[in-house]
């Protein structure tokens, strides 16, 4: 395949950058994002809520919250969750701008444990591929994956 | 030890009657080798994994994943005793292999994954809970004999 070659034992593309996005990437999160449509906040908070039941350590996060069924307080926070991400997306080029002030709140103020960062963007993904499987191809899979990791990492990276 | 109550267990079974294992299996492969690259570390001898075109149909990667998802319905017989039944394999992968247990997290949320774009609407969270206790227990079990 041109463009493809192995090093130390592991097949790479030619000029492929670390983990940033690649051009490739960014096409596939943003017609994701247009797929998603108004979904966002629906989405956004179906995730939260498969966070808080598949694991259960999470909830420790919203003492304050009816995590019920149906619960507007997690049908809000799903829609800021959402609205958060689409503001990503927005600005892949310049993540860590654009993500400052959540950066700067989740590490002085929430300090949400690093490992809760995986749980949530693992359910989103559940969730993106239960609504629209035929668009969560394995390559829109892995970069979408890159992208919430990305996100993760910036969120992450006023911590210490 | 991972315990499974009669609803939890149904909530499997009835779920994986409806899995192809074969189609599901070479796909849960091949997007672990996709999505996570660095897991194609065990798959030198697989040959061509240089595109994701060339990962998903490469006829090796289809025949591991049918053989790891095949081992995984055995998992979902013996619910009670999954240490039990991964004794042997978990040898294997530690003192044969020697596949990092980090691999099984990894697999198991692929898995996941699929078992959603599936199955839809009928992907619970619920019965995605299930299924989360279930690759995790399989995970454990598997880095159960490691040393």
């Amino acid at each position: 395949m041109a463009g493809s070659f192995k090093l130390e034992g592991r097949w790479r593309t030619q000029k492929e950058p670390t983990m940033v996005l690649s051009a490739a990437d960014k096409s596939n999160i943003k017609a994701a994002w247009d797929k998603i449509g108004s979904h966002g906040g629906e989405y956004g908070a179906e995730a939260l809520e498969r966070t808080f039941m598949c694991f259960p350590t999470t909830k420790t996060y919203f003492p304050h919250f009816d995590l019920s069924h149906g619960s507007a307080q997690v049908k809000a926070h799903g829609k800021k969750v959402a609205d958060a991400l689409t503001l990503a997306v927005g600005h892949l080029d310049d993540l860590p701008n654009a993500l400052s002030a959540l950066s700067d709140l989740h590490a002085y103020k929430l300090r949400v444990d690093p490992v809760n960062f995986k749980l949530l963007s693992h359910c989103l993904l559940v969730t993106l591929a239960s609504h629209h499987p035929a668009e969560f191809t394995p390559a829109v899979h892995a970069s979408l994956d890159k992208f919430l990791s990305s996100v993760s990492t910036v969120l992450t990276s006023k911590y210490r | 030890m991972v315990h499974f109550t009669a609803e939890e267990k149904a909530a499997i079974t009835s779920l994986w009657g409806k899995v192809n294992v074969e189609d599901a299996g070479g796909e849960a492969l091949g997007r672990l080798l996709v999505v996570y690259p660095w897991t194609q570390r065990f798959f030198d001898s697989f040959g061509n994994l240089s595109s994701t075109s060339a990962i998903m149909g490469n006829p090796k990667v289809k025949s591991h994943g049918k053989k790891v998802l095949t081992s995984f319905g055995d998992a979902i017989k013996n619910l009670d005793n999954l240490k039990g039944t991964f004794a042997k394999l978990s040898e294997l992968h530690c003192d044969k292999l020697h596949v990092d247990p980090e691999n099984f997290k990894l697999l198991g949320n692929v898995l996941v994954i699929i078992l959603a774009s599936h199955f839809g609407k009928e992907f619970t969270p619920d019965v995605q809970a299930v299924w989360q206790k279930l690759v995790a227990g399989v995970a454990t079990a598997l880095g159960h004999k490691y040393h």
